[in-house]
């Protein structure tokens, strides 16, 4: 086993409506290893299994072959809600992330908690306070003055920026991104970027970032790989990865696929 | 007049008591949200066992916790068929209100229990309406001031996320299978243990006393809603307008009883009442999402 790694994805098969008409195979023996530290940035076209891939480390649903593992330790047939001490999560969808009726603090405190055991202790103490602002001033977006507010009345960007916090507390040893910038408008897209690149950066946190634009993939983390039909066909690293262009990602696509790269809302040029 | 005013009180000690049945309502439904109809037969389950037992010669007090205990059970049950074969709330809540309905027949022995206050050691009784109104407030404050504490602790805040977002309750490590579980065990604990409180009030434990009890709890907490929305947010606030909520209620049940209207329609009025406020808030929203459709989330 390699020790350096962080993550392993050991032949994932995953098929949706498996022996019906629908039969969708979303994971078609996928092999991928993360080494601890990677930033690695995943695009690809519609349905090649970019989110199913996050899916299935998350534990959303069983993986029907194949193995992760996590820093050396098999999670394959963990449930997603014991998994989740070791991960930290955000999603497309700013509404997902976030408790809309909890208050920021209170969402915080529940992430602060994440895989401890729950007692009849105070869901959020005095202390705490003190260290939500300090987070929350970083951001720079001055949630800090609002710790009391429900969720639910911030913007969608503060709202993802928030998720981003969450999920980076308790030191997981892997951030999944799904697509978490694709429902903002640009400017605050950029801000959550800004932000993610930072928080990934302080805690050196292993990363695997799915986007639409395919210049964030190549401006950020140091490594892109690209999926279709359930497989990685292109792994892009280091000083190869800082040189590329779109066009060469359209030509690599090309020439691994064989087709032309289709995805509904990526941004090329 | 005179009259009417005199049966005040006792509309307001009714109100309390189905108040405690509706915070228990309020527990799955606005927490978990979870629609729960397991409480129609729980309400009976509770004074069914409470009956019976008081009737046997145990201690009230001991009948009271194991009539909540009968309760909670009861919610389990519930939550065995929804969570664990996959059945949905709804349903679940039902079956488990059918099996209910001959479980507590074969605890009655029969249709109904008696528990005449001259012959049995109870806590309250229609007979003393102001001593039961001091037990009454008494146990609403208790109930609030517990409830208040209890969904300020880290499992509280568990089951209050699982019922506001499940998915990101699991992506915080949130065993939601569990919160659910305690939700359901809670509220209808706090069911049965109102069933065994008006059993004592009214001094009979009845088979048909639980039917309806979801939509008057829920009529209870949309009115109490009303009433407390301008006041506070606090939750304290919140479910203490459950208990203003369904004292309303009762109130304008008195007064339509009084005055000698057709108190048929009253179900009637009730699920309207539910049906209205459940649904204009939805109406509203999809109205306001057709004019702003379209365009990302802005920053």
């Amino acid at each position: 086993m390699d020790n350096n790694a962080m993550l392993q994805l050991n032949g994932i098969v995953k098929k949706f409506n498996a022996g019906t008409i629908n039969e969708k195979i979303a994971l078609n023996g996928l092999n991928l290893t993360l080494d601890k530290g990677d930033f690695v940035t995943v695009i690809g076209g519609n349905g090649a299994g970019k989110s199913t891939m996050l899916n299935a480390i998350a534990g959303v649903w069983r993986v029907d072959s194949g193995s992760v593992i996590l820093d050396g330790v098999d999670i394959t047939n963990l449930p997603e809600y014991k998994r989740a001490k070791y991960l930290g999560r955000v999603f497309q969808d700013p509404m997902m992330g976030t408790a809309a009726d909890m208050q920021i603090e209170e969402n915080l405190a529940l992430a602060a908690r994440r895989g401890k055991r729950k007692t009849l202790a105070p869901g959020i103490r005095k202390s705490e306070r003190v260290t939500y602002k300090e987070m929350l001033s970083e951001l720079g977006l001055g949630l800090e003055s609002r710790l009391s507010v429900k969720v639910g009345t911030l913007s969608g960007g503060q709202r993802q920026a928030l998720t981003l916090l969450m999920a980076a507390m308790r030191e997981p040893k892997l951030l999944l991104l799904d697509e978490h910038t694709a429902a903002l408008d640009p400017k605050t897209a950029a801000t959550v970027l800004d932000i993610t690149e930072r928080i990934v950066n302080e805690n050196n946190l292993t990363t695997l970032m799915i986007t639409h634009n395919m210049h964030d993939a190549i401006a950020h983390g140091n490594r892109l790989i690209m999926m279709h039909e359930g497989n990685v066909i292109i792994d892009v690293r280091g000083e190869e990865k800082k040189k590329l262009t779109v066009e060469d990602l359209l030509e690599m696509f090309r020439k691994a696929s064989g087709g032309e790269f289709s995805n509904d809302r990526a941004i090329l040029s | 007049m005179g009259n009417f005013i005199a049966s005040m009180p006792s509309a307001i000690a009714q109100g309390l008591i189905w108040g405690i049945m509706a915070i228990g309502v309020y527990i799955t439904f606005r927490i978990l949200d979870i629609a729960d109809l397991t409480v129609d037969g729980t309400v009976c389950t509770g004074a069914a066992v409470c009956a019976v037992l008081v009737v046997s010669g145990v201690n009230v007090w001991l009948a009271l916790l194991i009539a909540t205990i009968e309760g909670i059970i009861a919610g389990c049950v519930t939550w065995f068929l929804h969570v664990v074969l996959g059945i949905p709330a709804i349903l679940a809540g039902i079956l488990t209100q059918l099996m209910l309905w001959s479980v507590n027949l074969k605890i009655m022995s029969g249709a109904n229990v008696a528990v005449p206050s001259r012959t049995f050691q109870v806590l309250l009784t229609q007979m003393n309406v102001p001593m039961a109104l001091v037990f009454l407030g008494i146990t609403a404050v208790v109930i609030i001031a517990l409830l208040y504490l209890f969904f300020g602790t880290e499992i509280g805040c568990t089951i209050r996320a699982t019922g506001n977002n499940i998915a990101m309750s699991r992506a915080q490590g949130i065993n939601t299978n569990l919160t659910k579980l305690i939700g359901l065990a809670l509220s209808n604990g706090i069911v049965a243990l109102s069933g065994a409180i008006l059993c004592q009030y009214q001094g009979f434990s009845d088979i048909n006393m639980g039917k309806g009890a979801i939509v008057t709890g829920l009529a209870s907490v949309i009115i109490g809603e009303a009433v407390i929305r301008k006041i506070s947010k606090n939750f304290a606030v919140k479910l203490a307008g459950v208990f203003v909520g369904s004292v309303i209620y009762w109130i304008v049940y008195q007064t339509v009883v009084f005055f000698k209207l057709d108190t048929d329609l009253l179900k009637m009025l009730s699920a309207l009442l539910v049906a209205v406020f459940l649904g204009v808030p939805y109406l509203k929203k999809q109205l306001s999402g057709r004019k702003s459709k379209g365009g990302a989330v802005n920053g």
